[in-house]
């Protein structure tokens, strides 16, 4: 084949444009053109109201067969409650009225999910709905996602989780030693319509669900008139957890 | 010719020997007849044929697995055009076959498989506290 030097160059030049332009497409694309992004609005003040309150986290406990393990290293945690300079690093709450107040912390379910990058076997993905679901018939326990995950939303199961589910919910699976699990945003609800159990169990309805690319959603209507925040937004994940202040 | 006893003897000895494995398999009722399943008690229509369900319901279980975890879309339209939930404890379980014992078990205990499936997925009607004991028992 006679191809010329400047032929050539022409033909690698447009290649390797075109290539790039279908990764920017493709990078782009998935953010803007998402009709539906799941999101959480938590308000901590309203929470703050009961600071013995575990309502959520029992019924999220209940629901998905989340194992009570009293050894610390192998907690296994979907929804829980720590303090606002844990939660919020970085921040500085010396003279802030909600240094003492608990937040609700759980998967943010981000725009562009770190974890889902590095997972070697898809077991964890990002949903048309922008849900990050978790697929535990693939998940090989390499636990690259939580090392990857910047909120530590991700447990791995060290032990075996079934002598820790007191009451178990057989219309749940449980999962099984050497997997990582995580909050789903209760997937097996939204399809049936339904709120994620937490919010649906609030007894202060501090947890608000909705789609927040809907702007006339009532989370929308929240988030545009309250103040709020985002954990650890420098990292440009993209959360999709608000905090309203 | 003196040593005649001593080669039938070895011969019977030889003979016993060899058919040992016959006769112990008479002696402990072993039939190639598989085992009995327990009929679903309720459920007269399974989502597909018998015939298919024998030979490819693993198949068809992952099928419905992927359907339902990958595509977020619960429900299984089967043979009888009727719609399922896709739920392995909910639905094949509760609904329909009843005890995993009764049913799957048998005929995997015989074909000597055993599926990771109960490792996460729940036995219908059995509590936590005997959810210990289920693993082990595997």
């Amino acid at each position: 084949m006679n191809l010329s030097r400047k032929a050539f160059l022409r033909v690698s030049c447009f290649s390797l444009l075109g290539a790039a332009m279908r990764k920017t497409a493709a990078a782009f694309g998935s953010t803007f053109s998402r009709k539906v992004q799941w999101g959480m609005a938590v308000d901590i003040r309203k929470c703050a109201r009961r600071p013995e309150c575990t309502a959520c986290i029992d019924v999220c406990d209940q629901a998905h067969n989340v194992p009570r393990v009293p050894d610390k290293r192998h907690e296994v945690r979907w929804i829980w409650k720590d303090t606002p300079e844990h939660a919020f690093e970085g921040e500085d709450f010396r003279y802030s009225s909600i240094a003492k107040l608990p937040v609700m912390l759980m998967c943010n379910h981000c725009d562009d999910p770190p974890c889902v990058r590095v997972c070697p076997t898809q077991a964890t993905w990002k949903r048309e709905d922008g849900i990050v679901a978790m697929d535990w018939h693939r998940c090989i326990g390499c636990r690259y996602c939580m090392a990857a995950c910047p909120y530590e939303s991700r447990s791995f199961n060290w032990v075996d989780p079934r002598p820790y589910i007191k009451t178990a919910n057989p219309e749940f699976p449980t999962r099984t030693k050497g997997v990582v699990e995580k909050c789903t945003f209760c997937v097996e609800r939204i399809s049936q319509g339904r709120e994620p159990a937490c919010v649906e169990a609030c007894p202060e309805k501090a947890l608000i669900f909705g789609n927040v690319m809907d702007a006339n959603s009532e989370i929308r209507r929240m988030l545009s008139s309250r103040d709020h925040v985002t954990r650890k937004p420098e990292l440009g994940t993209g959360p999709n957890v608000f905090y309203l202040l | 010719m003196r040593d005649r006893p001593v080669i039938y003897g070895g011969l019977a000895v030889f003979l016993a020997v060899i058919t040992l494995p016959f006769w112990r398999g008479i002696e402990s009722g072993v039939t190639t007849k598989g085992p009995e399943l327990a009929r679903p008690a309720t459920a007269r229509q399974c989502v597909a044929s018998t015939e298919f369900m024998k030979s490819s319901h693993m198949l068809l279980l992952m099928e419905m697995r992927d359907q339902a975890v990958r595509s977020g879309d619960p429900w299984y339209v089967g043979a009888g055009h009727g719609t399922y939930t896709i739920s392995l404890t909910g639905t094949c379980l509760e609904q329909c076959h009843g005890s995993k014992t009764e049913f799957c078990d048998r005929c995997h205990d015989y074909a000597g498989v055993a599926p990771g499936c109960w490792s996460c997925h729940l036995d219908a009607g059995h509590s936590t506290g005997s959810l210990t004991a289920m693993r082990s028992s595997r």
